[in-house]
């Protein structure tokens, strides 16, 4: 008979753990053990230690690490520490005020509760398709940094992700910081989510960054999430829409683009032709609040 | 690997071995004895094993026991003072809100983490906040009535 693979009240699966106070005690116990599993919020690990999809012989939580969880305005943007809150992240004055596309991806995530307990490092590492906060990151071209026992490295998010659950991270490194640059002037931002209940991840979501030049499209970026392996960039559209004029036509055909380049699949949450019908109008609502926004400097 | 771990339960402070791949829930309701931490999902999407941890509304079915080492955990059982009912407790019974009551211990400290927060929460920001707790019974009108009663009531208090 086959092992009972779901059990939601404990965790079927023992393990050795670390929760080092610092990254020099962190790179310590990295460069000691073989392999580890990090932990953040757990929201997504535990979950999946309890249906034995992950069975670490050593846990490390980098929960106890302060130098990981930060909010910080730099000259060259916004750092996050990886293990920031996601609620830290929601309840900020200069993410709502100068980054408000990461502001509503991030409180599109799960609950209350889920937001005090997860990271916006566990979202991106956890490296879902639907991942709320990834699109926003992606419009605002985020560069993350990682840490590991050969040094540090600087990735940008745009190619960090590989495939479901699968990112550029090497064993053993782990994200650190993700920066944000600012927006250019004249831009504005927007995202929308889809999902079947609003706990629910996405059925489909997207995030879209515009910037206007003389009554035109100056620049664009479009990201979407569960419609591909990995949340993506809508790169056909948005060089499309690059010099284009704000009209109905142009935001209609840039939709049009969208639901064609994406790789949707049919799973529990959706079907892929839901998917691509509904890319189109998500697409061009999104596209629409953006222009409002970025006319309103 | 055993680890004795010491934190604030209800403000009392308490010791306690765990193993790492131990659940705060599990520890909470078979070693300390508290069964009012409710286990359902198991998954996080029903908030019935909510308590505080730092003031903040956390799930204890995914948070390792081991995790809590040296932080201050407020249960359902924390609430009550000197025998007298926390005022949000109260304003449940005065609204009816309670049915098989299952759910109950996860949304009243789910509503103490809203109004320490916000004391005056609108019934969107009461509805958003308790998104993540769910009821079987109620149908959650009751409950929305009795978060706004008890806001309501702790400002009468203060006058
Ligand atoms: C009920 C429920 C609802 C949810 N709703 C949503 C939703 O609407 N939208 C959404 O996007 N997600 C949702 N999630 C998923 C989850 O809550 C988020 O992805 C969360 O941000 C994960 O962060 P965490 O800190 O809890 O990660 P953890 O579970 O601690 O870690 C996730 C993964 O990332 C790795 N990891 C974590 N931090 C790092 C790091 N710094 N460096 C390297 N690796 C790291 C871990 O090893 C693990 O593999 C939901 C989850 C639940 C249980
Ligand atoms: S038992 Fe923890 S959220 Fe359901
Ligand atoms: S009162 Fe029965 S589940 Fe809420």
């Amino acid at each position: 008979m086959d092992i009972n693979k779901v059990n939601t009240k404990i965790l079927p699966v023992s393990f050795d753990y670390y929760a080092p106070s610092s990254i020099e005690e962190l790179l310590s116990i990295l460069k000691r053990e073989e392999e580890v599993v990090f932990l953040a919020g757990g929201t997504d690990l535990l979950v999946k230690m309890k249906q034995r999809i992950v069975e670490p012989k050593v846990v490390v939580s980098l929960n106890r690490i302060s130098e990981l969880s930060f909010i910080e305005e730099k000259e060259d943007g916004l750092h996050i520490g990886a293990v920031t809150k996601l609620r830290a992240i929601e309840k900020s004055d200069v993410v709502r005020e100068k980054f408000p596309v990461l502001y509503w991806g991030v409180r599109a995530i799960g609950s209350v509760q889920i937001r005090n307990m997860g990271t916006i490092g566990g979202n991106l590492c956890n490296a879902s398709p639907a991942a709320d906060s990834a699109p926003p990151l992606m419009v605002l071209n985020a560069e993350l940094k990682t840490i590991g026992v050969e040094g540090e490295r600087r990735i940008p998010i745009n190619e960090f992700f590989v495939g479901p659950g699968k990112t550029v991270l090497k064993s053993k490194e782990l994200l650190a910081e993700i920066k944000v640059p600012y927006l250019p002037p004249n831009s504005g931002t927007s995202f929308i989510k889809i999902a079947r209940t609003s706990m629910d991840i996405a059925k489909i979501n997207v995030a879209v960054m515009v910037r206007l030049e003389n009554g035109r499209i100056g620049e664009c970026r479009i990201a979407l999430g569960a419609v591909a392996p990995t949340p993506m960039r809508a790169r056909k559209a948005e060089e499309f829409l690059t010099g284009k004029e704000v009209t109905d036509e142009n935001l209609r055909r840039a939709g049009e683009i969208v639901s064609k380049e994406i790789r949707p699949i049919t799973d529990i949450r959706s079907t892929a032709e839901y998917r691509r019908e509904v890319s189109k109008v998500l697409t061009y609502d999104a596209l629409r609040i953006a222009i409002r926004e970025a006319s309103k400097e | 690997m055993k680890k004795l771990i010491e934190f604030t339960l209800n403000g009392r402070k308490v010791r306690v071995e765990v193993e790492p791949n131990e659940l705060l829930l599990n520890v909470l309701r078979e070693k300390l004895c508290l069964t009012g931490t409710k286990y359902a999902c198991g998954i996080g999407e029903c908030g019935a094993c909510t308590v505080l941890v730092d003031g903040e509304a956390v799930l204890s079915c995914l948070t390792l026991a081991i995790e809590v080492d040296g932080k201050n955990v407020v249960t359902i059982e924390g609430l009550a003072k000197d025998g007298k009912l926390d005022v949000i407790q109260e304003a449940f019974l005065d609204e009816g809100a309670v049915q098989c009551g299952y759910c109950i211990p996860g949304f009243i400290l789910t509503a103490k983490a809203l109004l320490k927060e916000n004391p005056s929460p609108t019934e969107d920001e009461i509805r958003e906040y308790i998104k993540g707790n769910l009821c079987r019974c109620t149908g959650y009108v009751n409950i929305v009535r009795a978060i706004k009663r008890a806001s309501e009531l702790i400002k009468e208090g203060e006058k």
